[in-house]
């Protein structure tokens, strides 16, 4: 009797994982579809991309693209390299680790000042998102306005927008200002120690709007801050762009894959701009621990510097381009030094890459203007849950 | 009841006394230290008694009740327990690792006061290198070193730099047991006869076990923080370091959710040194009680 009721549990365990191996089965059909639109391309070419931190809707176009097929209708098999503390893209792409990167501009183009053979291919943040947040009594709604408060920043290459401002308003950031080592997170504003605090409109501006105001017992609101936009004050620096090795540039089968990486990338953005909610979805699955209401603001925000871009996305602008070698070249930090001490050659960029993707794109019918985009309006909880 | 059980009762209830008690006083402190700091000359001298600095006990606590974000069914206890459960995976690797070194270049410094001299002040410098430094560079090696078709797994860098902390003091330590065998008994060895392995063997360690202990304590807690800065610094995902850090970034609305992560940090530290402590009363029971002099 009892032999037997093993053996039906046997029959049950074995039933119960042929059904489950059937649901699987259902998954792998959906691969198949995309291996089957891949199944043109003779074989997948290998690209590694190395992100500047960890998954977040800061990089949702480049999981979109993944996860949607379109790298792999390129015939690319995307590896995307997360980011860390002490991981510098632009090292790891001229390491040979990475084959493109994504990097802030004016740092990227310091590691190329420091012999880094990187080019900038596309430039898929058209503006930047930095912020300088402070609370509304303070009454800072001007770079002139720093003027003998505490002004936080984060350092390590993510100042100088500060730097810029506080010289282009005639201030001395040795003098002027007391310039205060900000963490990544915004306690420094909320408990005063920072008048003014250095936040990213994707990040760090909705982290106040998720805390608790101990006053109200309620979360603090957009009404409470003053906010200085750099891209408003007319000193932002480009930020999110994607880099290529320099020293394959000349090889043809290395620009055909950035050709096609760049316009997969770009395919990616405009799904996200399309479907916001499902592309934040697409990047929670990926494993990122920010709260779903916190990523969904990023993903909005994000999709506010990329689009509309009026050129096309990722063309790089020249004016823009012009403005961030100049501030690398003119805005003094706290010793002195400057980003850049010459200005980059005329290789560091190129918009060939792009043009061609953006021509592959337009043949394929996607809209890579979003002349029609409008933001949503995201309602953020508690903790960014 | 037995003298080893009842000890063993007044040790657990001892450790549980001392949490309650820190635990008490981190209340204490939030209930009349100064909300806001306290100054003195300009120079923050207190800490901030807010729920931002400083979270009620039993907020952190119920932190680990609920979901880690919002929607997902998974609870922070299990996210917590999970990356503890990788790190500590981490750190025996790198302990292992760390302490093979460590006792290989013991008994090599113990066999030729040659390589003492010669290694030991390599040994001091290779700890003042930061471990910040390191980790990028040994954390490139993984994906790229491919030995006879072993292919260096990132996770392993990690373990790696738990096993650098971990080496040194496992290494000094056991050289200093490895002389501390009385001479009388060293010349009985050798009025035997005995060869320098037997010697090793038969007298050297078991009188060195003293002095490798707390060595191996100190290199177990050293392997813990070496995995967990590792995993700070590259990003090497599913362990309590990263964890930390994505944590932190939520420390302005949800300032109790870095704390459950940093708890397990130091559950992990503590189950490293419990690890050892429990190879200690292993090998420590068939030691004679007097001592050897």
């Amino acid at each position: 009797m009892r032999k037997s009721s093993i053996k039906l549990a046997v029959a049950g365990i074995a039933a119960l994982s042929l059904f489950t191996a059937a649901c699987g089965g259902s998954d792998d059909a959906a691969t198949d579809t995309t291996a089957a639109a891949a199944a043109e391309c003779a074989e997948l070419t290998p690209v590694k991309l190395q992100l500047q931190w960890f998954t977040q809707a800061q990089f949702a176009g480049y999981y979109a693209a993944q996860d949607q097929g379109f790298y792999e209708a390129m015939c690319l098999d995307v590896t995307i390299l997360e980011g860390a503390v002490d991981i510098a893209p632009h090292v790891v792409l001229a390491n040979g680790e990475s084959d493109f990167a994504i990097s802030w501009v004016s740092k990227a183009l310091a590691g190329r000042e420091g012999g880094a053979n990187i080019v900038d291919i596309a430039q898929i943040f058209q503006r930047s998102g930095t912020l300088q947040v402070s609370f509304k009594d303070k009454n800072i709604t001007t770079a002139a306005d720093f003027k003998g408060k505490n002004i936080g920043n984060w350092g390590y290459g993510n100042e100088f927008e500060i730097f810029a401002a506080l010289t282009k308003a005639g201030l001395d950031p040795a003098k002027d200002v007391t310039l205060v080592q900000q963490q990544f997170d915004m306690a420094g504003l909320l408990a005063g120690d920072i008048d003014a605090a250095e936040a990213m409109t994707y990040n760090e501006y909705a982290q106040v709007l998720e805390a608790v105001n101990p006053d109200t017992g309620a979360l603090y609101t957009a009404e409470d801050f003053n906010v200085v936009s750099y891209e408003d004050e007319g000193v932002g620096m480009l930020q999110d762009a994607i880099w290529a090795d320099g020293s394959r540039l000349s090889d043809p089968a290395y620009v055909d894959t950035a050709t096609k990486f760049v316009a997969a990338s770009i395919q990616g953005w405009a799904f996200c701009r399309d479907n916001t909610q499902a592309c934040t979805d697409i990047v929670v699955a990926k494993g990122s621990k920010l709260g779903a209401s916190h990523q969904l603001w990023q993903m909005n925000e994000v999709n506010k510097l990329i689009w509309p871009a009026s050129m096309g996305a990722g063309m790089i602008d020249s004016a823009a381009w012009d403005r961030t070698v100049a501030l690398s070249l003119e805005a003094k930090n706290l010793e002195g030094g400057t980003v850049l001490t010459a200005a980059p050659d005329a290789e560091a960029h190129t918009n060939d890459i792009v043009t061609a993707a953006l021509a592959l794109l337009a043949d394929m019918g996607v809209d890579t203007t979003g002349s029609a985009f409008a933001p949503i309006t995201v309602t953020l909880l508690e903790g960014g849950n | 009841m037995s003298p080893l059980a009842r000890r063993s009762i007044y040790r657990t209830s001892m450790f549980v006394l001392s949490v309650v008690l820190v635990g008490v006083l981190w209340e204490l402190y939030k209930l009349i230290g100064p909300e806001d700091g306290g100054k003195l000359f300009g120079a923050a001298v207190l800490p901030r008694s807010n729920d931002t600095a400083m979270p009620h006990i039993w907020s952190m606590l119920s932190r680990y009740g609920r979901p880690e974000v919002r929607g997902s069914d998974r609870q922070i206890w299990s996210v917590v327990l999970a990356g503890a459960w990788f790190s500590f995976r981490l750190s025996v690797a790198g302990f292992a690792i760390g302490a093979t070194i460590g006792v290989g270049l013991s008994v090599l410094m113990a066999r030729f006061k040659m390589v003492e001299r010669g290694l030991l002040p390599y040994l001091v410098v290779s700890q003042t290198v930061p471990l910040i430094a390191l980790a990028p560079l040994i954390v490139s090696w993984g994906g790229k070193v491919n030995i006879f078709g072993f292919t260096w797994p990132k996770w392993l860098s990690a373990a790696v730099l738990g096993a650098f902390l971990a080496f040194f003091p496992i290494a000094v330590g056991t050289l200093r047991g490895l002389a501390s065998a009385p001479s009388a008994s060293l010349e009985l060895m050798s009025s035997y006869a005995a060869s320098w392995k037997q010697t090793l063997f038969k007298l050297r360690f078991p009188a060195a076990i003293p002095f490798m202990v707390p060595a191996f304590k100190l290199g177990a807690s050293g392997a813990v923080v070496g995995v967990v800065v590792a995993e700070i610094s590259t990003g090497l995902k599913g362990g309590i370091g990263r964890l930390i850090i994505e944590y932190a970034r939520e420390a302005t609305g949800d300032p109790a959710k870095v704390f459950t992560a940093v708890f397990g940090a130091a559950a992990l530290g503590l189950a490293m040194a419990g690890f050892v402590a429990i190879s200690d009363v292993l090998l420590m029971r068939n030691r004679p009680k007097e001592t050897t002099t």
